[in-house]
């Protein structure tokens, strides 16, 4: 009986685990490594590479520069509608990619809620790499967000307090203290971000349409391979999850570290000693 | 280096924490329980907790309610060493201590940290990391130090030293320091001064010696070390007795009429196995319950009271845990604090 259960326990978890790595296995088993590298020379591959980089640097840095000094804030003070605030943060995450995408638009969509200000300023957004780094900005932030205010409210107060008894007012000691101890869970929350940025679909393909070599990342690039050239599509593939995995095991090496650095020298001491 | 001289309340939940203080080139201890709100003196000092009342340092006004006036706490000019040390552990040794001033050799030199000066704080021992954090302090040349429980993150058995070294480096500092301790041996090593500090409220304030020697009170007694025994006290002769709960007889040479204490330094209590014949007024017989080595005394619990005896006397009367003892002290080593009703 007690034999019994134990194959049963091996049974799950071995078939659990060969659902999810078969489909992974798979972009690589189908066609030779030879025809996956070849493709990646294919034009569409190229340009789709190249517009889901430059879109999700520039969303990463608008990212970095707005939503750091915001995690500082929402970490540091407390205020009225505080907790509501940091739940509306997080509502994008459960919300469907879909509803993003008609949300992005009737927001600053020609007919949207900021598109006549828009227009008179000659700017029109949709179906422009600008509405690309929007949609990626929108689905990624609360993944940043999330991390970076949890890995400033872990610094030891009394390390901000010592910074400004040693005579650096509230900016020196955000710069010379909270951004370098809380350094390691920002890259984190930065890396999960850019994760969930370059995976970006719905959206995107909702707001910024999937013209090549303008609003076409690699994910939209997949689809549109699809049934064109299925080789280019399961190349690309085996890019992205290339990617995703230097990104998880990216995650998963520097977070040991960001535990020890934000929290009192004393626990330091034990993980810095070899 | 001028006086620093206070005057403030901080208002938290459960009391307010109200204090008047002046120090010169000097040290003074708080010493207090846990949650006494001595720490929150240090905060408020520093300007890291709001307080409303006086602060002045050096010759500069830091906290004025009346006229408005409240430095931040990077405007005033203190250096504090926190519980932890709060060593900023992305930063070298020498960055730490750099932190507030640059060009600090001659202190990392002088505090004996050169050769630690490229280290992470993680990698440093309880006794360096305090030195880094005092040296940090020092850096800019603050009016006013202060510690708030210096020696609390240390070992037993380094925290003898440290404390020595530490009482050396504040004299060498020679400026008005505030030192916050829950350890009156601790408290009365590094100051001139303690205050006790109890529910916000300073209870007594003077040299290690003279609140030994007279306490205000039963707590304040307690605190530096001493037996409190409480009873009820009535004349008899020249003598008052004190009845304690057990019926007991308790004589001192001081006057008290009621509800009283007794207060008797474990250091004026002797042990034997019997009654002895001497001119001792006071015996109290007991179970042996702890015998606690403390360097080379032993710190023994008998009956109600506490005695401190040379491990030798110990060994010569063949102490054992469980067996039983007499503690005799003088009726003139016993002194008497009268206690209100209620």
């Amino acid at each position: 009986m007690r034999r019994a259960f134990h194959v049963a326990l091996w049974g799950c978890a071995a078939l659990g685990v060969a659902f999810l790595l078969l489909p992974i296995l798979a972009i690589f088993l189908r066609v030779s490594p030879a025809t996956l590298a070849g493709e990646l020379n294919n034009r569409v591959v190229l340009d789709a590479l190249a517009v889901t980089a430059k879109t999700n640097a520039i969303a990463i840095a608008l990212l970095l520069l707005v939503g750091t000094p915001a995690a500082y804030l929402f970490a540091s003070t407390r205020f009225r509608g505080r907790a509501l605030v940091l739940t509306l943060l997080e509502l994008p995450l459960v919300l469907p990619p879909a509803v993003a995408g008609i949300g992005l638009f009737a927001a600053f969509g020609r007919t949207g809620l900021l598109g006549s200000s828009l227009d008179v300023l000659g700017v029109s957004l949709p179906f422009t790499q600008a509405a690309v780094v929007l949609a990626v900005l929108f689905v990624g932030s609360p993944f940043y967000l999330r991390t970076a205010i949890a890995a400033f409210e872990s610094i030891e107060p009394d390390l901000l307090d010592a910074s400004r008894t040693l005579r650096a007012g509230p900016a020196r000691t955000f710069a010379l203290v909270a951004l370098p101890v809380a350094s390691a869970g920002l890259g984190a929350g930065a890396a999960l971000a850019l994760a969930r940025g370059i995976g970006e679909f719905g959206a995107t393909i909702m707001f910024a349409g999937s013209v090549r070599g303008e609003t076409q990342t690699l994910p939209l690039a997949i689809y549109a391979e699809f049934d064109q050239n299925f080789d280019a599509a399961l190349a690309i593939g085996a890019l992205l999850v290339i990617a995703s995995a230097a990104l998880l095991l990216l995650l998963k090496l520097r977070l040991p570290w960001a535990r020890s650095a934000s929290i009192s020298p004393f626990s330091a001491a034990r993980s810095t000693s070899p | 280096m001028g006086p620093l001289s206070l005057d403030l309340t901080v208002q938290r939940r459960s009391f307010d924490v109200a204090l008047v203080l002046a120090l010169e080139r000097e040290t003074v201890a708080l010493v207090g329980p846990s949650g006494a709100g001595k720490s929150t003196v240090l905060r408020a000092v520093a300007g890291l907790v709001r307080a409303r009342g006086r602060v002045t340092a050096g010759g500069r006004t830091w906290l004025d309610s009346e006229r408005g006036v409240e430095l931040a706490p990077e405007q005033r000019s203190v250096g504090m060493v926190f519980q932890e040390y709060a060593l900023f552990p992305h930063l070298s040794v020498r960055k730490n201590v750099e932190f507030g001033r640059k060009g600090q050799a001659e202190l990392l030199e002088r505090f004996g940290l050169a050769a630690l000066a490229d280290a992470k704080p993680g990698e440093l021992s309880g006794g360096e990391r305090q030195r880094v954090a005092l040296a940090r302090a020092l850096a800019p040349d603050p009016a006013v130090l202060l510690l708030d429980e210096p020696l609390a993150a240390l070992d037993a058995h380094t925290r003898g030293e440290i404390r020595g070294e530490l009482q050396l480096l504040l004299r060498e500092a020679d400026r008005p320091t505030l030192v916050v301790s829950h350890d009156f041996e601790d408290a009365a090593t590094l100051a001139t001064r303690v205050g006790v500090l109890v529910e916000g409220r300073l209870r007594q304030l003077g040299t290690p010696a003279e609140l030994v020697a007279s306490p205000a009170d039963a707590f304040v007694a307690s605190l530096t070390g001493a037996n409190v025994l409480h009873g009820n006290a009535r004349r008899a002769n020249d003598l008052t007795e004190l009845e304690l709960p057990t019926g007991e007889l308790i004589r001192s040479t001081d006057r008290a009429e009621g509800d009283a204490v007794a207060i008797v330094y474990p250091w004026e209590v002797t042990l034997s196995r019997t009654p002895p014949d001497d001119s001792a007024q006071n015996h109290v017989a007991g179970v042996v319950a702890s015998l606690v080595p403390v360097g080379n005394r032993i710190r023994a619990r008998v009956g109600p009271l506490t005695a401190e005896i040379t491990a030798a006397s110990s060994e010569r009367l063949g102490l054992h845990v469980g067996g039983r003892a007499v503690a005799s002290f003088k009726a003139t080593a016993t002194r008497l604090l009268s206690e209100s009703r209620g």
